[in-house]
């Protein structure tokens, strides 16, 4: 029975070339050069970050317009990540956030650090925190992280509604 | 059963490395076949469902058929599905989901993005994993298999399958959207240049980029939405084995029964659009459907071995045969799909314009 073959080994891998596409571009772009570029929709208004392929997922058409948009925004939700797992790259725990960025209409996830994780709220204000510049590249990991826009202890004045800016 | 006929269609023209992503080869076919229906009035939601055909192996993006659906709009939500394959069998599941009365109307659409990986290797994928994939039999590899086998068994010869080449490059001149088209001699080509013995360039379909889309109705919604909609009087797919070996491959069994079951022998067809990315398959078919070239325009279109954007390309035969009954340049028309490695599933549908 020791000598039966229960297993057997088969590597097989096919290499793609994998397009972004062009309704990405401006928003990929904008990550080299340190800036937010989202895509707005003209039927609804919409402004998307990340565009989404370009196309407005409500109406079915193509992004037109791409929008700067700003770099702080607020949390609408988050959760404090405590379990390890293989290949983790961040000490925990630590803080994966929703955040609507001022001017977008759609939220993005990222990291929150510079404050004890307890303290973090729906409703933060928190703001980009870049990577070097040297190291910026066509992705979002080119921002480091997020951090508190003012000290979260003095609390109430930065506990703004997440829904009064989301137009959604 | 319901009447259900193809009221609207729409296909992209064909192109090879596109830098457009799944979703942005989708949107301009499902704008342009929602707007062919603009003049009855319809809107996205007189829509009763949508059904997509595609294949993540080929964008290398484990569900990559989900980002498609920002294509459509589906706001409100709407009732959506997806085959792992050629769009002719995502206008089958629409077909079979009026069929229940459920809904009216569906627009059916695929997309195949067949050069991001070498398709050859990729489609090896469709092997069973254990025994025949591991030996990476590539697509036009198996296809060379069975073009022995056939030339072996005298059911094809070299100068057919030229032929096969000379007729659909030709009739590709007509087509804007094709890859390929040309007026070449049968010497010509067998001059050129062989790819897998026995199989030479011109045997073998172009690797292509491609999406389109059909809207499908029932009885009185399908009139009151085309003038002439193309009825689908018959349509069945089958399936051979997966074990190539235990396949007779120089006969296409599925193909005559599928046949048999959507009603081919009830009448001639004026045209039949044949999926066939190999030429000795379109001669296999042709035996297998009994068509006789004399009688029956073959692929007027080129088919998919002038243009053959992959889980596109079976979709594409059955809207060139309706775009011919919509504007009258046909009565009957017969159109073929395939999936899997040589000819191994197979559908058929009849087309009628009255």
């Amino acid at each position: 029975m020791t000598d039966d073959v229960l297993r057997i080994r088969q590597p097989i891998g096919v290499t793609y070339t994998w397009s972004a596409g062009p309704g990405s571009a401006a928003y990929l772009r904008g990550l080299t050069e340190g800036k937010l570029i989202a895509g707005r929709c003209p039927t609804c208004n919409q402004v998307y970050f990340p565009p989404r392929n370009g196309i407005c997922p409500r109406d079915g058409v193509l992004l037109t317009d791409d929008v700067e948009i700003g770099q702080a925004g607020t949390i609408t939700t988050f959760c404090i990540v405590n379990v390890p797992f293989l290949g983790q790259s961040i000490e925990i725990p630590y803080v994966a956030a929703s955040i609507l960025l001022d001017g977008a209409d759609l939220a993005v996830q990222h990291l929150i650090q510079g404050c004890p994780v307890d303290e973090v709220h729906i409703g933060m204000r928190v703001h980009a925190v870049w990577k070097p510049e040297s190291e910026w590249q066509a992705t979002l990991a080119s921002i480091a992280h997020f951090e508190p826009e003012t000290d979260p202890g003095t609390g109430g004045s930065d506990r703004i509604d997440a829904k009064a800016t989301n137009r959604a | 059963m319901r009447d259900i006929a193809i009221v609207a269609t729409a296909q992209a023209p064909s192109r090879t490395a596109t830098t457009l992503t799944t979703p942005e080869l989708l949107v301009p076919v499902i704008t342009d076949v929602m707007a062919r229906l603009a003049p009855a009035g319809v809107e996205r939601s007189d829509i009763g469902f949508w059904c997509h055909g595609s294949c993540d192996y080929l964008t290398g993006q484990p569900f990559s058929f989900v980002a498609a659906v920002d294509v459509l709009g589906a706001w409100p939500p709407i009732i959506e599905s997806h085959v792992e394959a050629d769009g002719a069998f995502a206008l089958y599941e629409a077909w079979v989901k009026i069929q229940t009365g459920e809904v009216d109307s569906a627009v059916v659409f695929s997309n195949g993005k067949s050069t991001s990986a070498p398709a050859d290797l990729v489609m090896a994928l469709q092997h069973d994993p254990y025994v025949e994939a591991p030996l990476w039999p590539t697509m036009t590899a198996t296809a060379a298999m069975q073009a022995r086998a056939c030339l072996d068994a005298g059911v094809v010869t070299g100068a057919a399958m030229a032929d096969v080449a000379v007729r659909n490059r030709r009739n590709a001149m007509n087509n804007p959207l094709a890859l390929l088209r040309g007026d070449h001699t049968r010497d010509e080509l067998l001059s050129s240049p062989m790819i897998h013995d026995p199989l030479r360039s011109h045997d073998c379909a172009p690797i292509t980029d491609g999406a389109n889309a059909v809207v499908l109705a029932a009885g009185d919604l399908a009139a009151s939405w085309c003038e002439r909609p193309a009825w689908i009087r018959g349509i069945d797919h089958r399936i051979d084995t997966q074990r190539m070996g235990a396949r007779d491959l120089t006969v296409s069994s599925s193909t005559m029964i599928a046949a048999e079951r959507a009603g081919v022998g009830h009448g001639r067809f004026d045209i039949a659009e044949l999926h066939a990315p190999f030429t000795h398959q379109e001669l296999l078919l042709e035996t297998a459907l009994g068509l006789d070239p004399e009688v029956t325009s073959i692929n007027p279109s080129g088919g998919a071995l002038c243009a053959n954007p992959q889980m596109a390309a079976g979709l594409a035969r059955i809207i060139e045969v309706a775009d011919r009954i919509h504007d009258a340049r046909s009565d009957r028309g017969l159109a073929h799909a395939t999936s899997g490695p040589c000819l191994q599933q197979n559908l058929v549908a009849v087309l009628e314009g009255a």
